[in-house]
């Protein structure tokens, strides 16, 4: 996946990999589980790149391995052209101010013996910003741009609602004043009403600060709200990506079609015939060879190809997509 | 014609300390016809499922379910049954399946036992015959090679395939009514498709009324043929799926509306509604949703009535129609 012409990608991934092994009782080695199988992607300045699939797909390990909570199996990632993977601790350090989280459960993120001020504050005090006056003006200056009041500073996370606890996860990351955020799930847990405001605010943040999202989700109407590109996952690899609006209307991956056809949309307009895929997706310990969505495709022209060669990501119709006959995918 | 089910005001009470009750259900009315599917919509906390299983007066304690409500099922009233007339009712003429499958399955009986034990619940046959039930009731729920699923435990199946198992269970006893609340929230969207399509194939089939209990707009539009928005413990819209989605009359409800991004259609910013749900203890006296309402004036501190909006259309609020 290539980045917007003449603009180096602020973060840059390269084929990565992140398998787990697992010794059974008899210290057999058991396969290891892809979770991620070769994934690269960029993201620009100031840009959204939706990171969507179901569960077990892999995505959440890829924002994971990228903010270095988990060491990837291989794999590049560049941050501005530095290797994120080989940063000694130093750099690890000035690397967390740059890039931070939002997860999607601000309640488990935020520690519940710690006022809402300190816990904003905390990657402040650790990176050495301001006095500790002028980081308490910081701390209500960013409640007030998340929309709380400056005057929560004092009281602790339980006192507030799932949305406001997902705002203060969102100060508290702004604090160091990131470029990039990477964004896994931030709004699954919140209702719908709460959804939409929450989204918005992430929207004017990115417009006010100029911050990059790596926007992490399982839900395509979601991430087609925010995101300008998107990429899909299935089994730990990208199998279709593109401008969002391209890949959301003219979907070429079969299973990119299935997503998009699955998702109940709230509308009663008569829709296109729904394809309803059958099975569960295959597990990423024992991933099918071949195309791993072989297993569930409707494609009416898959065969043994599929069932034998993995097929690649390549440019077609302004998209990329890694499916053997996407030139007759039916959509 | 009696509807099948038919709600009138129930209203769910809980002690909150100091002799002070709160009724996080309060005045629900609806009712469901053989054969359809109903809708009840809203947030968390607004007491969609505290009314289904109202309905079961499954209230966990200390709540209950205030004895002036009326629920009538083919006409009689359940609300003067007993415990044990109720133990006959719930999972027999009218079955629930819940949100999460893998804490309503017991981990330690096979998919065939549990299955089977439903089945005997309801019926005098004997072991090998709930058996052989079992395994017809799971081809019937879509599961391919039912003979070898039965022998398996809630571990070994997949999020979807544990949620065509509670479905199984719940249709052993052959139920009028299936309560189905959130029944795809905890699953992949293109295994939500799947369990979808089973409910509506299973109400044709069988004849079955369903009772759909969802946050999600988007389960509700393909699925219910009639639906009520709650908010705040009260009916706050009512009407077909059709009428709400084209006109909805209730400023939550066009709240709701404008909250949810789409998959199709321009991209545009969305209008979310200010604020959040209140708790029960917070409600205000008057319009519940008032405190929240782009378009609230005067007369919304004191609590309007569903008021007609169209056709079978109604929505509770003193904007709507042109009553006084």
């Amino acid at each position: 996946m290539t980045a917007p012409a003449g603009t180096a990608p602020l973060l840059d991934v390269r084929d990565l990999v992140k398998h787990y092994t697992a010794r059974s009782l008899l210290g057999r080695t058991a396969p290891p589980v892809r979770a991620v199988d070769g994934v690269s992607l960029t993201l620009g300045r100031g840009e959204t790149l939706g990171l969507v699939g179901e569960s077990g797909c892999g995505k959440t390990t890829v924002g994971r391995t990228i903010i270095r909570l988990q060491e990837p199996t291989s794999g590049q990632a560049l941050l501005d052209g530095i290797d994120i993977f080989t940063l000694g601790p130093d750099a690890l350090r000035a690397f967390r101010r740059r890039v931070q989280m939002i997860f999607q459960d601000p309640y488990g993120s935020l520690n519940p013996r710690m006022t809402v001020g300190d816990a904003i504050a905390e990657g402040m005090d650790i990176h050495n910003i301001g006095t500790r006056l002028q980081r308490r003006g910081r701390v209500a200056s960013l409640l007030d741009e998340v929309g709380l009041d400056p005057g929560y500073a004092t009281r602790y996370p339980h006192e507030f609602s799932g949305g406001q606890r997902q705002r203060i996860g969102i100060a508290r990351a702004l604090a160091v004043e990131p470029e990039l955020i990477i964004c896994d799930e931030p709004v699954s847990s919140l209702d719908v009403s709460v959804q939409a405001q929450v989204l918005n605010l992430l929207t004017d943040l990115q417009r006010t600060r100029r911050l990059s999202y790596l926007f992490i989700a399982h839900d395509l109407a979601v991430v087609r709200q925010v995101a300008d590109r998107i990429a899909v996952m299935y089994l730990g690899r990208v199998v279709e990506t593109g401008a969002a609006d391209k890949v959301l209307s003219s979907p070429r991956h079969p299973y990119t079609v299935a997503l998009r056809s699955a998702v109940p949309e709230a509308t009663v307009a008569p829709t296109a015939g729904r394809i309803v895929l059958g099975g569960d997706p295959p597990s990423p310990a024992a991933p099918p060879p071949g195309c791993a969505f072989h297993t569930r495709c409707f494609h009416p022209r898959r065969d043994e190809r599929c069932r034998t060669e993995r097929p690649e990501l390549r440019p077609l119709g302004g998209v990329q997509v890694a499916c053997h006959y996407a030139e007759t995918t039916p959509v | 014609m009696t509807p099948l089910l038919e709600v009138r005001d129930l209203r769910v009470s809980f002690p909150v300390g100091e002799g002070r009750t709160i009724h996080p259900v309060d005045g629900v009315s609806f009712a469901l016809e053989r054969g359809r599917t109903l809708a009840l919509v809203g947030e968390s906390g607004c007491g969609k499922s505290l009314t289904g299983l109202a309905l079961l007066r499954l209230v966990p304690m200390p709540g209950r379910v205030e004895p002036s409500s009326v629920i009538r099922l083919d006409g009689e009233e359940l609300m003067t049954f007993d415990e044990e007339a109720m133990r006959a009712v719930r999972g027999g003429r009218i079955g629930m399946v819940f949100q999460d499958p893998m804490t309503s399955l017991n981990p330690v009986l096979t998919i065939g036992d549990q299955i089977a034990e439903a089945v005997r619940a309801h019926r005098k046959v004997s072991k090998s015959e709930a058996l052989a039930r079992a395994e017809s009731l799971l081809a019937e729920v879509g599961i391919a090679d039912p003979a070898r699923r039965l022998g398996e435990y809630p571990h070994q199946l997949s999020g979807g395939m544990r949620q065509r198992v509670m479905i199984a269970i719940a249709l052993a006893a052959e139920p009028e009514i299936l309560i189905a609340d959130e029944p795809t929230t905890a699953l992949d969207v293109t295994v939500q498709a799947q369990i979808l399509e089973l409910l509506d194939r299973l109400r044709t089939q069988r004849g079955m009324a369903v009772l759909l209990i969802t946050h999600d707009l988007g389960v509700v539009a393909g699925r219910a043929d009639d639906m009520c928005v709650m908010y705040a413990g009260q009916i706050v819209e009512r009407a077909s799926t059709r009428q709400v989605f084209e006109a909805p009359a209730h400023p939550y409800t066009r709240g709701l509306f404008g909250s949810v991004p789409t998959i199709t259609g321009p991209r545009e910013r969305l209008t979310p509604i200010a604020g959040s749900v209140p708790p029960p203890t917070a409600w205000p006296t008057g319009c519940r949703f008032a405190p929240r309402c782009p378009e609230r004036f005067a007369r919304c501190v004191t609590m309007p009535s569903l008021r007609r909006a169209g056709p079978g259309h109604e929505s509770r609020c003193w904007l709507t129609g042109d009553e006084p």
